[in-house]
């Protein structure tokens, strides 16, 4: 990048948070919070509103003080800094443009507060509003552009300054789907040109998982997994993460016989398995199978294999069908195939595929 | 495909403008009279009333001096009402909502009571100078209308423009002046104006607190008409009529009346 040389060292900082504790009065928010944002990464904080998400955001801003913790950004401390001195780049879910100020002040105006000669900011603040494709607009004022220029004009206010760390606060849920992606796109395309460091927050499992090196799943003030979209959507650690990436059944089991790496273990209701420790890891001797309904085949052919089931109301997805299903081990929803579709009353058996199923430690 | 408005919607409309510009063409008209007495219509033309109301001191003293407190109320008035306002929309999570009542709680109690409460406080109590006195009266009368009425342009007022500016590096004192202010600029000259008119016009308050010396131009309307039934009253209302359109302008076009367009 030509005009970030000078500041190569300065925009790729690593973001260190340990034991973020925060309040609201005396409610607790956030608790113990510690995460890691290497340097150029771009991690999303993932979560249902209330979650602690835009908590943390605000924290690492300076709009908001802990209780304990510290922030660290690069080697720098952070956490008492007041939110002006802090060098990081916000990007608002509702834009938050200057509604007074023209397109090109909205872009100029980290820069005049850093004290940036005139000519010399009018010519950086043209030239990031041309990489957001925005020259034509810069005399507009903000109330006179759509949702998606402005939150360009927004980016690149806030990719002018070239901060050592970018935060988006959900910056696309104002925006209309197809833009959205686009958007997205777009976002991640500049962040990694400029090599940001950046933190991004959104309730979207989609854009956080198709925007960032890794995601920090949050629930209830705190992070419940921390790790790359692949891992986090294929092997989550916990029940939660679990049914947050659409692990919708969760089977306890005990674990009945062990033949060297093969466990065969026994749902409620006495239907068995046996899966491979190899594949799973070790296998306690009590566990929770989580599979999602692609991974419940529902079969009425001959055999005993599977969880015995009542099938439930039936719908079409498409490719498949989709069965609610009442068995021994609980509500259940399994996919059958198209070929074969099965009255709702009737009985069928549910058998795991184990390429589809994940190991729960917990109970 | 507009659809015409019924007579008597027409005629009620007509009505209105009747009782709202009706008085002011009466006053207007009976202050060119060329009689020693009030009037209507006026019979003859002539400027002398307005020429002797400049004869009579009075007059001439009031003038001033309700000007002074107007612009001075009204001053002091923004610059508590201006942080107040905002800390109520800035920090309303952490307010109890009985505060934002108390700032109303001007408007409903009488004028009245609150000159002679200030009679009795200020003016006897503390013994403060007429002008103080009378100063300190108006501002209280003034400042709820200046709270409300910016309050209300702050509440429309995204906050997460303000943080935006601090986020860039903008202090957030000079952020308030850069960022915010600017942009409730419409709820600051609507108050100036109500505030300045509330201040200009007052009787009630101002009954209590005047003294020897000092008193106001409606104090003194009030005076000249207990001595005397000229047209020199009906002068003084247009042209106290005239100087609040003054300001208005002036306001207007230093600031921007754009408030009314919005």
């Amino acid at each position: 990048m030509n005009g970030g040389q000078t500041n190569d060292n300065r925009m790729t900082q690593a973001l260190d948070i340990t034991d973020l504790t925060a309040h609201y009065g005396s409610t607790k928010v956030l608790e113990d919070l510690s995460l890691s944002v290497g340097a150029g990464e771009l991690v999303s904080l993932l979560g249902a509103s209330g979650c602690g998400k835009t908590t943390t955001l605000r924290l690492i801003a300076g709009f908001l003080e802990p209780t304990k913790g510290a922030i660290r950004l690069g080697g720098r401390d952070l956490t008492r800094l007041p939110a002006h001195k802090r060098d990081i780049g916000l990007v608002f879910q509702n834009y938050a443009l200057f509604p007074h100020l023209s397109v090109l002040d909205n872009v100029a105006f980290g820069l005049k507060q850093r004290g940036v000669a005139s000519a010399e900011r009018e010519k950086r603040a043209r030239a990031m509003l041309e990489r957001v494709g925005l020259s034509p607009l810069a005399d507009r004022l903000p109330g006179a552009l759509s949702g998606g220029q402005k939150q360009r004009v927004a980016l690149a206010r806030a990719l002018v300054i070239e901060p050592p760390l970018l935060m988006f606060d959900e910056p696309l849920s104002n925006l209309d789907a197809k833009l959205r992606v686009d958007m997205r796109v777009e976002i991640r395309q500049l962040q990694r040109a400029n090599g940001t460091t950046s933190v991004y927050v959104t309730h979207d499992q989609e854009e956080a998982f198709s925007i960032s090196d890794r995601v920090a799943i949050m629930n209830a003030g705190r992070i419940m997994q921390f790790d790359t979209p692949e891992v986090l959507y294929q092997r989550p650690a916990n029940a939660f993460v679990a049914r947050f990436v659409g692990f919708e059944n969760l089977i306890p089991m005990r674990a009945v016989a062990r033949d060297g790496e093969t466990v065969t273990a026994e749902a409620a209701g006495g239907a068995r398995l046996s899966l491979s420790q190899e594949r799973f890891g070790a296998i306690p001797d009590a566990f929770t199978l989580a599979t999602r309904p692609d991974g419940l085949a529902v079969t009425s052919g001959p055999g005993t294999d599977g969880i015995p089931a009542t099938l439930g109301l039936r719908t079409y997805l498409g490719r498949a069908y989709q069965y609610q299903c009442e068995t021994a081990a609980g509500h259940l929803v399994a996919n059958g195939a198209l070929s074969t579709p099965l009255e709702p009353g009737g009985t069928a058996r549910l058998v795991p595929v184990p390429d589809q199923c994940c190991v729960l430690l917990e109970v | 495909m507009t659809t015409r408005p019924s007579p008597a919607l027409i005629a009620i409309a007509a009505l209105v403008y009747v009782f709202l510009v009706g008085p002011l063409v009466i006053v207007i008209g009976a202050s060119l009279s060329d009689t020693t007495y009030l009037t209507f219509p006026p019979q003859g033309l002539s400027l002398r009333w307005f020429e002797n109301i400049f004869e009579i001191t009075a007059f001439r003293r009031t003038i001033v001096t309700s000007l002074q407190l107007a612009f001075l109320a009204t001053g002091l008035a923004l610059l508590i009402g201006i942080p107040a306002a905002y800390a109520l929309n800035r920090y309303r999570i952490q307010l109890p909502s009985w505060l934002s009542t108390v700032f109303v709680l001007p408007i409903l109690v009488p004028e009245i009571v609150l000159g002679f409460s200030l009679l009795k406080s200020v003016a006897v109590g503390a013994s403060f100078p007429i002008f103080v006195s009378l100063l300190i009266g108006h501002t209280l009368l003034v400042l709820p209308y200046c709270v409300r009425v910016i309050s209300a342009s702050l509440a429309s007022f995204d906050f997460s423009i303000e943080e935006a500016a601090i986020s860039l590096g903008s202090p957030p004192a000079r952020t308030f002046f850069t960022i915010v202010l600017p942009n409730v600029r419409a709820g600051v000259i609507a108050a100036f104006i109500l505030a300045f008119i509330t201040s200009i016009n007052d009787v009630s308050t101002s009954l209590f607190l005047t003294g020897p010396g000092i008193s106001t131009l409606p104090i003194q309307i009030l005076a000249h008409v207990e001595q005397f039934f000229d047209p020199t009253i009906a002068s003084v209302s247009v042209l106290l009529m005239f100087l609040t359109v003054a300001v208005m302008a002036i306001v207007e076009r230093t600031l921007g009346l754009t408030f009314l367009a919005k």
